[in-house]
């Protein structure tokens, strides 16, 4: 609330001000990821014991030892599943929930209203009630230690929030469109796909980004699932590493997380502004 | 829960004009799916035009269709059914009535679980969400610097939930590790709090806090719609910053904070992996139930105990408390959340 001060020397001491407190915050925000990134770099006993940010004597040892692998797998084989999964994801998290969406937003069909109710309803629940008898029909159907029970929600658009976010985004678009494509004769489909798709790119890309990110980090999922450690996605790998080596090795388990992280980080500085607008747009429309 | 459902996207709809369907829809609050395509064209051929639409709506569905039906209304059902039951998963569930009721209200380590996830959403909601109020108010100014500052903050929520965050956090707040040499500095020496089950959930409470990016984002865009009218004429009026706020921030950003009250909420009941990670010492959730999150215990008791029964109990219980917490939220936002006529 800035509205006051109109002199230039006011102006820049206020500017001086707001940056210097930002600043302030955002260091004890982001202090723990310095100590951390700090900490992959010292030897093990130097790790825990110090508030330094950075290393007396900067070491790459905990770094190398990954290539030795968890429990004998090496980490590339958790990184390709966690790969694999997350983008497996995204395939199916763009198709399914972006046909629910455009039939929300553009198709005037019996029973829409009811369905889009329960659509919400689902946003809201608790996904613990699902669990144990999602777990008892993957038990029955024989599917436990496969990708399946992991992957087939996503295919069958039950991740509300993002049919959510794309119906907001599509009702946003001008009607003539789409009046104008039927007037051409354009049936649904092509309507979907060669205009309102395209059209629906910064949902398409923010969706995408969230689907990625969640199931990359995903933990409960793979714990219930998957019991054969050549199949662990990263975070079960971390498990793995905690359970195995707990505290005899913070070096490695911290160089470790870090390395898990990375493509988080990299999705996050490509596409901060999808991400943080996609956020915003949720709480608002 | 239903009348919850209802009106869920309620709290944004006057916000956003575009989207706000134009005659005023009175029915159901949920902002009904409105385009351009009237039930009943004039002219043609009303029905069968309709039976098309029809057709071409359900076929885009089926996938949802079939996901509501087979993975969460189907699900749903058969886990309230198994609430009434004692079932291991290998032989057929058996009908005990309201036994797994009885036994989870008995067990303290059931009341332990309600216990600190009661105190995780009670303490970690609030803190998260006046942090993100706060750092948004800060960074709601017209300034160079303002998207670096947002993307900053917003960072630790993509990353916070993971298993990499938990380790880091574990080390964070361990003996003699930087939380709590920080706290000898000020002539404190409470020891780690991961090894101690009273202190080891604000070990996880602090995580929580520590992304209120999520929601500041949310505050961030809900500020930026307060028209700066208010805040000028209210300055003639000589209303100082703290009088400002109170009277014309808080009112004016009311549907976007109880947005951010309910997911956050709704969210913090649900946490598990980071209590899994943080409290595990051999065993999920904690040295003596100190993280014993409700979803924890679910957990325990369903796939390392194999008492899908009981398990299906909790979670019908984890229901019932959402629900009704929603439900409150929902009753009492007539008080004190403003929405503005006619959608501005």
């Amino acid at each position: 609330m800035s509205l006051v001060r109109t002199g230039a020397r006011g102006v820049r001491a206020g500017s001086l001000a707001w940056h210097l407190g930002s600043l302030a915050v955002l260091a004890v925000v982001l202090y723990p990821v310095m100590w951390v990134i700090g900490g992959s770099f010292k030897p093990n006993d130097e790790i825990v014991g110090s508030l330094n940010v950075l290393p007396t004597d900067p070491i790459t040892d905990n770094y190398r030892r990954l290539a030795d692998g968890i429990a004998d797998i090496p980490i590339s084989t958790f990184f390709g599943n966690s790969l694999f999964l997350a983008l497996a994801s995204v395939v199916g998290v763009l198709v399914s929930s972006s046909l629910a969406a455009y039939a929300f937003a553009k198709i005037g069909f019996a029973g829409r209203n009811l369905l889009f109710t329960l659509m919400i309803g689902t946003l809201l629940l608790p996904y613990h009630v699902l669990l144990i008898p999602q777990y008892v029909l993957f038990q029955k159907l024989e599917l436990i230690n496969t990708y399946t029970p992991l992957l087939l929600g996503k295919y069958l658009a039950t991740d509300a929030f993002f049919v959510f976010l794309m119906v907001q985004f599509m009702r946003g678009l001008p009607r003539e469109l789409d009046e104008a494509a039927r007037l051409d004769g354009c049936g649904h489909l092509r309507t979907y796909w060669s205009i309102v798709l395209p059209l629906c790119r910064p949902a398409l890309i923010t969706s995408a980004i969230f689907t990625f990110i969640n199931a990359w980090n995903d933990f409960m999922g793979p714990l219930i699932y998957l019991n054969e450690p050549e199949k662990y996605t990263v975070s079960l790998g971390l498990k793995m590493f905690v359970d195995q080596d707990g505290v005899a090795n913070y070096g490695g388990m911290i160089a470790m997380s870090l390395v898990a992280l990375l493509p988080v980080v990299a999705f996050f500085l490509a596409f901060q502004r999808y991400l943080i607008d996609g956020m915003a747009t949720s709480g608002l429309k | 829960m239903d009348t919850a459902v209802n009106t869920v996207p309620n709290p944004a709809a006057p916000e956003s004009p575009a989207t706000a369907p134009p005659g005023g829809g009175t029915a159901s609050a949920v902002p009904a799916p409105r385009d351009g395509h009237p039930r009943r064209p004039a002219g043609g051929a009303p029905r069968r035009r309709n039976a098309r639409e029809n057709l071409a709506g359900y076929l885009f569905m089926s996938p949802w269709i079939t996901g509501f039906l087979l993975l969460t209304a189907g699900p749903m059902a058969v886990s309230l059914y198994f609430a009434f039951t004692d079932y291991n998963l290998f032989d057929a569930p058996r009908w005990i009535g309201l036994d797994n009721f009885t036994e989870m209200f008995g067990d303290p380590r059931w009341r332990t679980s309600v216990e600190v996830t009661g105190w995780y959403v009670v303490l970690g909601t609030p803190l998260k969400l006046a942090a993100a109020l706060g750092v948004a108010v800060l960074l709601n100014q017209s300034r160079r610097g303002q998207g670096f500052y947002r993307a900053a903050f917003y960072a630790p929520s993509l990353i916070g939930a993971s298993v990499s965050i938990a380790i880091v956090w574990r080390a964070l707040f361990s003996d003699n590790a930087p939380v709590d040499r920080a706290q000898q500095l000020i002539g404190l020496d409470p020891g780690g709090w991961i090894g101690d089950p009273d202190k080891i959930i604000y070990a996880l409470v602090a995580l929580t806090v520590w992304q209120f990016g999520a929601p500041m984002v949310i505050f961030l865009a809900g500020l930026k719609q307060v028209p700066r009218e208010l805040y000028e004429a209210a300055q003639m009026d000589g209303a100082g910053p703290w009088r400002r706020f109170w009277n014309i921030t808080l009112p004016m950003i009311s549907p976007v904070l109880f947005f951010n009250v309910l997911l956050e909420t709704i969210h913090s009941f649900q946490i598990f992996g980071s209590a899994y990670i943080i409290g595990s010492q051999g065993n999920a959730c904690g040295p003596a139930d100190g993280t014993l999150v409700y979803t924890c215990y679910l957990y325990v008791q369903g796939f390392e105990n194999s008492r899908m029964g009981l398990a299906s109990a909790m979670a019908w219980m984890l229901l019932l408390a959402v629900g009704l917490v929603t439900a409150v939220l929902f009753w009492s936002q007539r008080r004190w959340v403003h929405y503005e006529e006619g959608g501005r």
